[in-house]
């Protein structure tokens, strides 16, 4: 059970099992954001990875942090498909890599492996902040989980910080001219639209910090 | 929505069994899906391997045959196959000469056929691959994902197809794949959106009297709506962008490919293609060869698209080389 201070493979398999619940609930929505500017497809994609993510979970029943990453990422690239498959895939193999072979992480290790997870993301998909991507939730979410603890937060404090910066940070998308991805192909019709990518991360933070601290 | 399905989830892997029904010279994999020769691979023939979201028949497992692909890893309707499909799709077609992934210009298929190559590449095998980018609609830009890959892609299938039955070599082939890319320039327009089965209602909203022009092939909205015009005036908006971006001195010789959405009937794409041929005529350009249907659809959506390829000689004769596959066949 989540103590506050470690995580544990269970509490990140816990973490999954959230995200999935989560994104079932915000499906339609988030493929009603990819329809205005994408190709209508993220929810149900979103759905079927976290999906098989939850039964690879439960099937590898692994033991440590990379186990965990790794038990993952392979399912939701082979499942997700679109740009959301290699990045979020990418996402968990680089914070299990940076979680290492520990049974738990401290609140320090968990901020930093999920800064690992955020620049594989970065670097596979080349965005920049600002692009209206998930890096314009994600980036903010990591800089501002850091600064929690440096400010002597717990990591629940931290990880409310994180989801706080997530929300912000994908409000902010909204004005954003799309750089990447499907919606860049609009230009100037992609400003108004809330970024479904940065919706699904705002949604991966907030699970997170429902589970891993609680 | 009305369509023709049992159950939205069931869309892919029904269609993929009723061509391996309808086509003994396909095989089909299901786990994890590809489409590919029954006869793969071909020793010391460089394979060739497409793939792309579903939705767009017949392409790409439409094109698979002696000819054109070795292997096609079709993904859901309108998203990305995934590398596990096309590494395996890979290692079915490599016959020692090396493999070519076509791969079209969206950010999730260029993403996922990267890590295919990577992870083929760790298991031995000779891969390069060529993204396609033709359509004019979208502004080619550093700040952009750049233009999107549609028409030129069936053509540079073909092409390049013939030229690895041919027995050209993996760098060979490659090269005349970039050269038809870069000699190739589409723009789509949309009188109606599509509905994505799993999403169930049009992707966009199109009134009785507007039109979309710059439509990709996903049902994105294109980056104008204007009211609806008449045949001539709608073929000028899609090849004048055309000539403007690739010009063609006097004399020079294109392939014309007319396609529909999926929803036009060909009554529709010879009209327009009547009005594609006045104009060229008037700047002077050749059509040497035409390709008119539906190759690259968007599912039902009504519209069409242009695509026009400068031809030179070798393009020429390799277009004209036999092709059997499901889809296109010729010369058989």
């Amino acid at each position: 059970m989540p103590d506050g201070t470690t995580v544990t493979v269970d509490d990140l398999v816990a973490w999954v099992h959230r995200f999935s619940e989560v994104i079932d609930e915000h499906a339609d929505e988030l493929t009603q954001l990819d329809s205005a500017i994408g190709d209508a497809d993220h929810g149900t994609n979103m759905r079927r990875g976290c999906r098989a993510a939850v039964d690879a979970l439960a099937a590898a029943e692994p033991a440590d942090v990379t186990g965990f990453g790794r038990a993952i990422a392979m399912k939701v690239i082979s499942t997700v498909g679109g740009a959301s498959g290699p990045l979020y895939g990418s996402f968990f193999l680089a914070l299990g890599t940076t979680g290492g072979s520990a049974p738990s992480m401290d609140a320090t290790e968990t901020v930093a492996a999920l800064k690992a997870g955020v620049a594989a993301i970065r670097s596979r998909g080349k965005a920049e902040p600002g692009d209206k991507t998930m890096l314009d939730a994600l980036l903010p979410a990591i800089a501002a989980m850091e600064g929690s603890l440096e400010d002597g937060g717990s990591l629940a404090d931290a990880l409310q910080a994180g989801t706080d910066a997530a929300e912000e940070g994908m409000r902010a998308t909204i004005p954003m001219l799309a750089r990447k991805g499907r919606a860049s192909y609009l230009g100037e019709r992609s400003i108004g639209h809330q970024d479904p990518g940065a919706t699904s991360s705002w949604l991966l933070l907030r699970s997170a910090s429902e589970t891993l601290a609680a | 929505m009305k369509k023709l399905i049992n159950a939205t989830d069931d869309v892919v892997v029904e269609a993929l069994q009723g061509m391996e029904h309808a086509h003994p010279s396909l095989k089909v994999v299901y786990d994890p899906k590809y489409v590919v020769r029954a006869d793969a691979p071909v020793a010391g023939k460089v394979g060739i391997v497409s793939g792309g979201g579903s939705g767009h028949e017949p392409m790409h497992g439409g094109f698979v045959g002696m000819g054109m692909l070795d292997a096609a890893c079709p993904g859901e309707v309108f998203t990305s196959p995934t590398p596990d499909q096309m590494l395996d799709a890979t290692k079915a077609v490599d016959g020692g000469a090396g493999v070519l992934h076509i791969v079209k210009n969206y950010t999730g298929d260029v993403l996922n056929f990267e890590m295919a190559a990577e992870l083929a590449a760790a298991d031995g095998i000779d891969v390069e691959a060529v993204v396609i980018d033709d359509d004019v609609a979208v502004q080619d830009s550093s700040f952009t994902a750049g233009r999107r890959g549609v028409g030129a892609t069936v053509l540079a299938e073909k092409i390049c197809g013939a030229a690895a039955e041919a027995g050209r070599d993996l760098a060979a082939v490659k090269e005349l794949c970039e050269r038809v890319n870069a000699n190739g320039r589409s723009m789509g327009m949309a009188l109606t959106s599509c509905t994505v089965p799993a999403a169930g209602k049009p992707t966009f909203e199109l009134s009785d009297d507007e039109m979309e022009i710059g439509i990709g092939i996903h049902g994105e909205p294109g980056r104008e709506r204007r009211p609806v015009a008449s045949a001539a005036e709608v073929a000028k908006m899609l090849v004048e962008p055309i000539l403007a971006d690739l010009p063609y001195a006097e004399g020079e010789k294109a392939l014309v490919f007319v396609n529909s959405m999926g929803g036009t009937p060909l009554i529709e794409l010879y009209i327009i293609y009547n009005e594609v041929a006045k104009i060229l005529a008037e700047h002077g350009v050749e059509i040497a060869r035409n390709l008119i249907g539906p190759y690259i659809t968007s599912l039902e959506m009504q519209g069409c698209s242009v695509t026009m390829l400068k031809l030179d000689d070798e393009m020429t004769e390799l277009w004209d080389a036999t092709v059997n596959t499901p889809a296109l066949r010729w010369g058989v």
